[in-house]
């Protein structure tokens, strides 16, 4: 009674179809990534060492380490978060939970979307206008991680506006209708249970501003530096900016060098985003409606 | 025939103080008129009961009562409403005016808190901090909202997580917990079964000592169960209103409202 029509045959010939045809897309979508890590893993692990990781360079950078550069990236990515979570953040939960929707806000929350299009070497000469010459920082870690911090504000706002939006509209009235003001609202129940989205939003974000290169290079970023920075009005190392250097600007480097600088990169990006999964996760088991 | 308001005037025997007075209420959404012409007086310590067929304007009388407007730039408000006799659109604290409201709302809203966390939240928007105090109110609350038994044991597990009978329970704990003069609830059984249904009924019936009840229903039969009186709405305006068991033995002033009670259309 249950025998396969003609049309039941076509139905699954087509589905067995679409199912190969998908599979296929992902595993070539997967496909470089594996050959990027394993080359990177390939040429640059031999290189990875204790030394590597906490000694500068050497001989014309072509031997020793890349500390500098490490904690170069480090302190610019702090000082960025520093700057645009607190504002990115607040002006989220402004456009989200105060302002009236109407053609003005529809307007800023245009000129945000487009603000995350802007090319980053557009931000770094807005920067190098804005941080370095107006403000007079100089080129500095405090105008990198600023040029850093606009590039980055448009991902903050839209990621907490949307997980502030996820929180439904009922929670929001229910607490209203308490005669609680809109700020305890926010506080008591919108934010404990946006606040899953805003973190990945933002540590999302911390792995793409380490890697970024040219809004920090006419604007803190330097070539080669003997010493550490001593405040955030001092020029830093960065990796991006020394992976750029090892491999395009040095006159015999030894191969298996830029390879070990960018393993180093990579994996700092990985360790952020697993971290941010891992939160994700950690805080949606605890997140139920 | 006698008119709505005229009706609305205190019958004999039966007076007791205005708590929530309406005249020549009417509301809008933008253009589109939702209430028009609403006047009846809510006395105190009554359960008012407002039947009534869907967009027949129920739930929107209870955002005006609440000044939910103010969230909803849509919404305007016509003529006037007064709780305890004050005007509440010059009532200048508004978070005042809410907090002595509870409502419950017709699908449960369990916040994503704890179910104690629930109940303890309005005392804490009103800054009572102490662990000890707040004890004493989410057991007494959650008691009153006949939950206390069901969920004694799982206090710090996730209000949301509560089947809804008993996430509707723990609204009505939560409204409790305002200490309200007036709860308002906007037809509390739809999600709840009629088992769990009857139990609220039992709660709100022991409640009406302590306070005034605005409850708007669409079962005839528990209007006629609970409400001492009750307002028709249809379409947006009040057809009728009256004591309860008036208009089931046919003392209406519009027929529509006997067709309603009886079933013959809404």
């Amino acid at each position: 009674m249950f025998e396969a029509t003609a049309l039941n045959r076509r139905n699954d010939r087509v589905q067995k179809t679409f199912r190969l045809a998908l599979g296929g897309m992902t595993a070539i979508l997967i496909l470089p990534v594996i050959l990027i890590l394993g080359t990177l893993i390939y040429k640059g692990g031999p290189v990875i060492s204790f030394e590597f990781l906490f000694t500068g360079p050497t001989q014309g950078m072509t031997a020793g380490g890349i500390f500098p550069a490490l904690l170069g990236t480090i302190i610019l990515v702090v000082v960025a978060l520093l700057a645009s979570v607190p504002l990115g953040v607040a002006a989220a939960i402004y456009l989200s939970e105060y302002a009236p929707d109407n053609w003005f806000t529809r307007t800023i929350n245009l000129a945000i979307i487009n603000l995350a299009g802007v090319p980053s070497i557009v931000h770094a000469l807005f920067g190098v206008g804005a941080f370095v010459i107006f403000f007079k920082f100089g080129t500095s870690i405090l105008a990198a991680s600023l040029t850093l911090a606009i590039m980055t504000l448009p991902v903050v706002i839209v990621a907490t506006r949307e997980s502030l939006q996820s929180v439904p509209m009922a929670f929001r009235e229910a607490c209203w209708n308490m005669g609680a003001t809109r700020w305890q609202t926010i506080r008591r129940v919108v934010l404990p249970n946006a606040i899953t989205g805003i973190l990945t939003g933002v540590i999302l974000e911390v792995s793409r501003t380490a890697g970024e290169t040219a809004p920090i290079m006419f604007t803190g970023a330097a070539f080669f530096l003997p010493l550490l920075p001593q405040s955030v009005f001092d020029q830093t190392m960065a990796l991006s900016l020394h992976l750029f250097v090892v491999s395009t600007q040095v006159p015999g480097m030894p191969e298996h060098l830029p390879y070990g600088v960018a393993l180093v990169l990579i994996a700092m990006v990985l360790l952020m985003n697993s971290a941010s999964i891992a939160l994700r996760m950690y805080l949606r088991g605890k997140k139920k409606w | 025939m006698v008119s709505p308001a005229e009706n609305a005037m205190p019958a004999a025997g039966r007076e007791g103080r205005v708590k929530v007075g309406v005249r020549d209420l009417g509301i809008l959404y933008g253009a589109e008129r939702a209430l028009d012409g609403i006047n009846f007086d809510i006395r105190e310590h009554e359960i008012f009961g407002i039947i009534g067929p869907a967009n027949a304007g129920k739930t929107s009388f209870l955002k005006a009562v609440n000044r939910m407007d103010m969230f909803n730039s849509e919404m305007t408000v016509e003529g006037t409403i007064t709780f305890n006799g004050l005007d509440i659109r010059k009532v200048r604290n508004v978070y005042g005016l809410r907090s002595r409201i509870g409502v419950v709302f017709p699908l449960p809203v369990g916040l994503p808190m704890t179910v104690y966390d629930n109940v303890a939240l309005s005392p804490r928007l009103k800054g009572q901090n102490e662990k000890a105090e707040l004890d004493v109110i989410v057991e007494r609350c959650l008691r009153r909202a006949a939950l206390w038994d069901e969920v004694k044991d799982r206090l710090s597990s996730l209000g949301s997580m509560l089947s809804g009978g008993q996430q509707q329970r723990l609204t009505i704990a939560r409204a409790l917990s305002q200490e309200p003069e007036l709860l308002m609830l906007d037809e509390f059984s739809i999600a709840v079964d009629p088992v769990t249904t009857m139990r609220i009924e039992d709660v709100l019936k022991e409640l009406k000592s302590e306070m005034t009840i605005i409850l708007v229903t669409n079962l005839v039969q528990q209007a006629r169960r609970l409400a001492d009186r009750t307002a028709f709405f249809l379409e947006g305006k009040c057809v009728d209103v009256g004591i309860t068991e008036d208009l089931f033995t046919g003392e209406v002033s519009d027929p529509r409202t006997r067709d309603y009670i009886e079933g013959r259309f809404g």
